[in-house]
């Protein structure tokens, strides 16, 4: 008898449950179709949430990524193939003497506060990087000597010497243009004169944008689209098998693919990026000083089992610190092939040869994946190597990058052209000091085009053979989203998605 | 009885300034600059300092400890380094979310430990019992963010009953918010379910032993009735005390939880606080959660006073 009670009880319980369950799935199937909120609406899966929407005082590539090219537009902007195109400006001129350059604008843009953009604005945009960005980029504007409103339409640039960098920054955040109304609050509210208007900030959970039908330009097909961030790659994944988003931005676990490759529900797209895996080598200690033991390095590695291990095959070789979409690219892959008794026998040269690195990585996905591979190859030529797992962005920051305390290390580089960046500079965390690259590098960046791809071409070569760093592998373009989504980027190699392209 | 009350209320507010100082403490030490994160990788060393400035971080460290105590005091928390935005808001908004589950979650445990916890008890030598007490025993070594996976694979992937991830709050639309909260619920609730059920078991158990309830019996009762009459009051207390220290288990497992499902609640503020260094975001959050666990071993103190009459007049 008492054991009827009990048993009846939590049956009755257990009913309840099962019939919980089944109500709710019977709500949810209707809302579950492939279009979550309508054909004019959009859902995309992204990883890395802003943590502010002002890119002027706060880094990180996740606010120019929402933001850039969809609700603020730059001057002139980079078109698939990477070529300098017109958007704000309709075209530009540049002085024999390469320093003045001078741009007509489009005489029908307007911010979403309802105020005219105008020549004036240009210069209130380029002035205030000086006076009021605090982000490094800002140094991007340092050789603007002047800018000046000829009329309405018609912007003048002065530059304090030729610099084929400073038009290209010009389609970067750098180049952002911001209304001279100053009415809007950066951080929480940002306004400009693109196609979408910023309407809604959910923190910890999604941007959502919608048209700007009073957009200058060819308006986009969607009236609404939602940035929603997910920290975790299989939660993403779902997200897009359970019909939550229609677009996972970056597949963030390459070996995850299959799972959409199989299904003709989806379409994956694999392409490029400006993210160049680098192994990087602190140049200023006395062991990198031998060429023998960074060549050693770099032959000790045999990148293509190296990626199909830790990146399920998917990415580029590159050999070299440029990827294929910029003009002056290479194949530089065989500059230092894998040869495991050349590198042992290097390594015997130099000296270096049992002795043990620091290999101190950040904790992103891809580092701490591809640092056990490397550690394990290297260990093979003859080195000893310890792994310090540092916690990304805070502690990696401080140890890595602001204080060099590292022997070798493994970063994306993710920002465009920044070759020069790297290694040009012998105060930034890779210490490498070359004058014969620093001289290539300021040829390219005073001559004509012709002189700086000629020129950079070199500076790539030089890195290589010099082997100042190891590079991995290029990162890939995954996307995954729904077969009826087009206008998709083949390659990433802006720092901005481009949301008016997409249609249905 | 009073006594008792100020000396729990003495010993909850003593807990409240010690921890204040801890978590001030351990944010001043952890490594990585808030200025620097926010600035970026070029940085200069100017810009870094001047932003620190800004921050109030240049100060000397007892003042940015009683600024902070004053602002806490006053309801303020501050605002954040990175977003700008005001923290108070942001941590009352994620709190809702978390308590949600956290609530949820625990009725979820409660309504299965009780009347499982019961019957295994009861049924301790058969079959029925033994079967019961294995399963729980699975359930304890399954973590809340395993159990959540496995629910999503099944009833998000597979079935396509229930939303694989989300959150809407419930005044924008309750149906979409019931389904989203059915399986981060679950997975919390599941787990600290089957945890509950061993202590509901070993005290039901115990109580089945005394003599007052054999004592019961002889006067006629059923055993469903002796137990429920004289034996689950007493069952009870120490069930609550576990249930309390459950309570921050699940405030703990909701962090968890909250990134399997994409779930914008405390536990997400706080780890995102941690990354881009907010500190004083961290700080609050992390305040928050203290308060919250100082609060509910208080309430349980409290509450062993009502349930057992004998504590009355220690």
């Amino acid at each position: 008898m008492k054991s009827s009670i009990y048993t009846r009880a939590v049956a009755v319980l257990a009913s309840a449950a099962l019939l919980a369950v089944s109500a709710c799935s019977a709500g949810s199937s209707t809302s579950s179709g492939s279009s979550p909120g309508g054909d004019q609406n959009l859902s995309i899966g992204l990883v890395a949430e802003p943590a502010s929407l002002d890119f002027t005082t706060t880094d990180g590539a996740a606010i120019p990524q929402a933001l850039l090219g969809n609700v603020y537009e730059t001057l002139v902007k980079q078109d698939d193939s990477g070529k300098i195109v017109p958007s704000l400006a309709k075209s530009w001129t540049v002085s024999p003497d390469r320093k003045t350059y001078t741009f007509d604008l489009v005489d029908n843009a307007k911010f979403t506060n309802d105020s005219q953009f105008t020549a004036d604005d240009a210069v209130f945009s380029i002035n205030r990087v000086k006076t009021a960005w605090t982000t490094s980029l800002k140094a991007a504007m340092d050789v603007v000597t002047q800018a000046k409103a000829l009329s309405p339409t018609q912007l003048q640039v002065t530059l304090a010497r030729p610099s084929n960098d400073w038009l290209f920054r010009m389609t970067t955040r750098v180049g952002a243009m911001f209304s001279q109304r100053g009415d809007a609050a950066l951080a929480t509210s940002p306004l400009g004169t693109g196609p979408f208007k910023f309407s809604k900030w959910n923190r910890g959970d999604s941007i959502v944008m919608v048209r700007n039908d009073s957009y200058w330009g060819s308006k986009p097909f969607f009236q609404q689209i939602t940035l929603k961030y997910f920290k975790d790659a299989t939660a993403l994944n779902n997200a897009l098998l359970t019909g939550t988003i229609n677009v996972i931005s970056t597949v963030q676990a390459p070996e995850a693919l299959s799972q959409f490759t199989s299904n003709d529900k989806y379409q994956v797209i694999e392409g490029t990026t400006n993210g160049e895996v680098l192994l990087s080598f602190n140049n200023s200690l006395p062991l990198f000083k031998d060429i023998r033991t960074r060549q050693a390095i770099r032959m000790a590695i045999d990148h293509k089992a190296l990626l199909d291990t830790c990146w399920a095959g998917r990415g580029k070789l590159i050999g070299s610190m440029v990827p294929p979409t910029d003009p002056w690219y290479e194949d530089l892959t065989g500059v230092a092939p894998y040869d495991l008794a050349k590198a042992k026998s290097l390594l015997q040269a130099s000296g270096a040869a049992g002795k043990t690195l620091r290999l101190r990585l950040p904790t992103l996905p891809y580092a701490t994946s591809c640092g056990q591979v490397v550690k394990s190859q290297l260990e093979q030529a003859g080195l000893k190597v310890r792994i310090d797992q540092l916690e990304f962005p805070a502690a990696w920051l401080t140890t890595v990058f602001k204080n060099a305390d590292y022997d070798l290390s493994i970063i994306a580089h993710v920002e465009p052209r920044d070759l020069g960046a790297v290694f040009g500079n012998p105060k930034y965390y890779t210490r490498y000091d070359d004058p014969t690259l620093q001289g290539y590098l300021a040829a390219a960046d005073s001559g004509d085009e012709a002189a700086q791809v000629d020129n950079l071409k070199k500076a790539a070569r030089r890195l290589s053979e010099q082997a100042a760093g190891d590079w991995l592998f290029l990162l890939p373009n995954l996307m995954v989203a729904d077969k009826d989504i087009k206008g998709l980027p083949t390659n990433a190699i802006t720092e901005n998605f481009d949301l008016s392209k997409l249609a249905r | 009885m009073i006594l008792r009350l100020i000396e729990r209320t003495g010993v909850f507010l003593v807990s409240l300034a010690v921890s204040s100082v801890l978590v001030f403490a351990f944010m001043a030490v952890l490594p990585g600059d808030p200025a620097r994160v926010a600035l970026g990788v070029n940085a200069s060393d100017e810009a870094v300092a001047e932003l620190r400035r800004q921050f109030g971080l240049d100060r000397p460290l007892p003042t940015q400890y009683f600024d902070w105590l004053g602002g806490l005091l006053h309801g303020d928390l501050g605002t954040s380094y990175v977003s700008k935005a005001a923290i108070g808001p942001q941590v009352f908004d994620r709190l809702q979310v978390t308590l949600w589950l956290v609530v949820a979650g625990m009725v979820i445990a409660l309504a299965i430990a009780v009347p499982a916890g019961t019957l295994m008890a009861a049924r301790h030598r058969k079959v029925s019992g033994l079967a019961l007490s294995a399963v729980s025993q699975v359930g304890v070594a399954v973590p809340a963010f395993l159990a959540g996976i496995l629910l999503i694979v099944v009833f998000a992937v597979k079935l396509g009953w229930l939303p694989a991830n989300g959150w809407t709050p419930p005044a924008q639309d309750p149906a979409m918010f019931l389904q989203q909260l059915i399986l981060p619920a679950l997975a919390l609730g599941l787990v600290q379910g089957a945890v509950l059920t061993r202590y509901v078991r070993s005290a039901v158990l115990d109580v089945l032993r005394e003599d007052y309830l054999r004592t019961a019996r002889a006067k006629g009762l059923r055993p469903f009735q002796a137990l429920w009459k004289h034996g689950l009051r007493n069952a009870a207390v120490p069930v609550v005390t576990v249930l309390g220290l459950q309570l921050a288990t699940l405030l703990i497992g909701a962090v968890v939880v909250e990134r399997v499902f994409v779930i914008p609640g405390l536990g997400s503020l706080l780890l995102d606080g941690v990354s881009n260094r907010d500190l004083l975001l961290v700080q609050d959050v992390v305040m928050v959660l203290v308060l919250a666990v100082l609060l509910v071993n208080f309430l349980v103190d409290v509450l062993y006073v009502a349930l057992d009459p004998r504590l009355r007049t220690a």
